[in-house]
């Protein structure tokens, strides 16, 4: 007989609606069972649609998953759904990262816009080590109104090395304004060979964020990066998240760069 | 064990068959072909011998029985999410080498890539069986020998016609009486294969990055017009996309389902937003072709494509993939010096 339906979508009441800017909302789906950050989730509406997000936050019978408005299945989710109602979620799928290889030394993570969401849980875990002071943030946003989870920035900027920064801002602004790339060059690293990195977001920013990183003698090698692709099954099925040899649902979504590099799609 | 049966004999073989399985095989559908006045070879299900195509290879493959062209995953109503049932009758697949090769490979996406089964292939999957169909002569554009795929040993029994005989190897015990009882006599019987195609093709051991982005591709950005044919007449091509719908009476009943893709066609990278990959039609030639005879290997051991030619029999620009192929592995050469 075949084994379990993958595809059946497991039931998930909507605990709370955290709202982080205009288009962007954390959805708490009640969960429990393993997960790790940087996997994804299906979310699931019957008649409409499904669309793969990130997990944006690991709670004892929750996930976060954070949510921008922009297609189909995400308009759907904005318009019709409060806290409290029930919808489908199936997953965790992909590989996620791999917390306790960071925690070993310093860390570097950029981060830009809603790729701050894959990358929360790696710092939440980070911060509950006994060395919180060697994780170094770059979290970068288009312009003040869009600065998401800023009650995590306020939670973390005593423990760790935290830089919010915007693209750009009206005047008068009193946080920092510049790209990403620009306060790289200026983290205080002490050994450089063994410090690790996390970059996430748009692919211009990975790249650029990169080449900062290697001018500082930054290996290779220690450098992940999460992608994204067009998926539908996220068991790696059907086929559209491939590029090459690799399958962004199961192979990923979570790549050392060197290996990622050689991806072309 | 080896028999010879008569015409009148296979057909009653068939008939006691059917009794149990269901038979699905090409069929020639006269006047149902593409032009006015063309023929196609398609599969369907038989109740006899003589409806079966024994001569000329399908245009179309077996897939539609495993994977269907559009296949119900789930019902819904109000809050309720039904699974969506499917016929569970056993069925007995006529199929030759190169299919039976490429039911390996699909095998080999659905339930062994990733740690999670396909659901719905699997359960298709396991209430059929193969027999094969001796190929005794090359088909037209077919370069399975090349690839390796003019073989195959997992089949339940093969069908040879010759001289007005079916010469018959059946391999499952519980289908032997079907034949035994209606034999003219017992032989040896080895199934026909194919040993010598037209067409031959070379395949590069290794593709650098740097052949991604040529210029080798260019030709099929001006040629190809991404309607997706090669792929739905591919035995191995296996992307499908997951659509939901409801039904307009009342918006409450709706159902979610899993329709075939295609790599060649607009909307395969599509994401909300806008993002989209591979735009040009020779950037969407260069995934399927690496796909078939290289990153497939990659992962697995061993290529994807069987060498059927189908694709290159139904592409209304004439666009060869064996030349393709061919091309790929010169290119490569070429740039290696």
């Amino acid at each position: 007989m075949a084994g379990k339906n993958e595809y059946t979508p497991m039931p998930s009441r909507l605990q709370d609606i955290i709202k982080q800017a205009e288009n962007e909302w954390t959805f708490r789906f009640t969960y429990v069972g393993p997960v790790k950050p940087g996997q994804f989730f299906q979310v699931s509406i019957p008649k409409v649609g499904e669309a793969p997000i990130s997990v944006s936050g690991i709670g004892e019978d929750f996930v976060d998953l954070t949510i921008r408005k922009v297609g189909k299945v995400t308009d759907y989710l904005f318009e019709n759904f409060q806290a409290g109602d029930s919808l489908f979620i199936r997953g965790p799928y992909g590989n996620g990262f791999d917390v306790e290889e960071y925690a070993k030394g310093e860390m570097i993570i950029v981060a830009g816009g809603t790729a701050v969401s894959p990358i929360r849980g790696v710092v939440q875990y980070l911060c509950k080590t006994d060395h919180p002071q060697d994780t170094h943030l770059i979290a970068g946003f288009k312009n003040p109104d869009e600065i998401m989870f800023k009650p995590d920035f306020e939670e973390w900027k005593d423990l760790i090395d935290l830089t919010v920064t915007v693209d750009g801002a009206p005047e008068g602004y009193e946080g920092n304004v510049g790209l990403v790339t620009q306060y790289i060059p200026d983290i205080p690293i002490r050994d450089i060979e063994s410090c690790k990195a996390i970059v996430v977001g748009p692919p211009p920013m990975i790249k650029f964020s990169i080449i900062e990183l290697v001018k500082r003698g930054f290996n290779e090698e220690h450098i992940w990066i999460s992608d994204s692709r067009k998926m539908s099954c996220g068991i790696g099925k059907c086929g559209h998240c491939r590029v090459n040899s690799k399958y962004i649902c199961i192979d990923g979504p979570v790549f050392k760069y060197t290996e990622h590099r050689a991806l072309v799609d | 064990m080896g028999y010879v049966l008569s015409n009148e004999g296979i057909n009653k073989a068939f008939e006691a068959l059917r009794k149990e399985y269901r038979i699905f095989a090409p069929v020639l559908k006269v006047g149902e072909g593409r032009f006015k006045d063309t023929d196609v070879i398609r599969y369907d299900f038989v109740d006899s011998y003589d409806e079966v195509e024994m001569d000329k290879r399908s245009d179309f493959s077996y897939k539609d029985i495993v994977t269907p062209l559009s296949e119900s995953m789930f019902f819904f109503t109000e809050d309720q999410i039904r699974e969506a049932n499917f016929d569970a009758s056993p069925v007995i697949v006529l199929m030759r080498a190169c299919d039976i090769n490429a039911v390996e490979r699909l095998d080999q996406i659905f339930l062994a890539n990733g740690e999670h089964n396909d659901y719905y292939y699997e359960r298709r999957r396991e209430v059929i069986k193969f027999a094969l169909i001796g190929c005794g002569k090359t088909c037209e554009d077919g370069f399975c020998v090349d690839m390796g795929s003019n073989k195959a040993e997992d089949y339940v029994f093969s069908l040879d016609p010759k001289d007005g005989k079916v010469y018959v190897n059946v391999k499952e015990d519980d289908l032997d009486a079907a034949f035994a009882d209606n034999s003219e006599s017992s032989a040896d019987v080895v199934p026909q294969f194919v040993t010598e195609n037209e067409v031959h093709v070379e395949r590069p051991e290794e593709v650098p990055l740097t052949l991604f982005k040529d210029e080798m591709w260019d030709e099929y950005s001006k040629r190809c017009i991404n309607c997706g044919r090669c792929n739905f007449v591919c035995p191995t091509c296996s992307c499908f996309t997951i659509q939901d719908l409801f039904f307009t009476d009342n918006g409450k009943v709706g159902e979610r389902r899993r329709v075939n893709a295609s790599c060649m066609v607009d909307g395969y990278t599509d994401v909300a937003g806008g993002l989209v990959q591979r735009r040009s039609n020779g950037e969407r030639m260069r995934f399927k072709v690496l796909h078939k005879v290289y990153d497939f290997r990659k992962i697995f051991g061993y290529d994807m494509c069987v060498g059927c030619g189908r694709c290159d029999t139904v592409c209304p620009e004439y666009i060869s993939f064996s030349n393709c192929i061919n091309k790929l592995n010169a290119r490569v050469k070429e740039l290696e010096g």
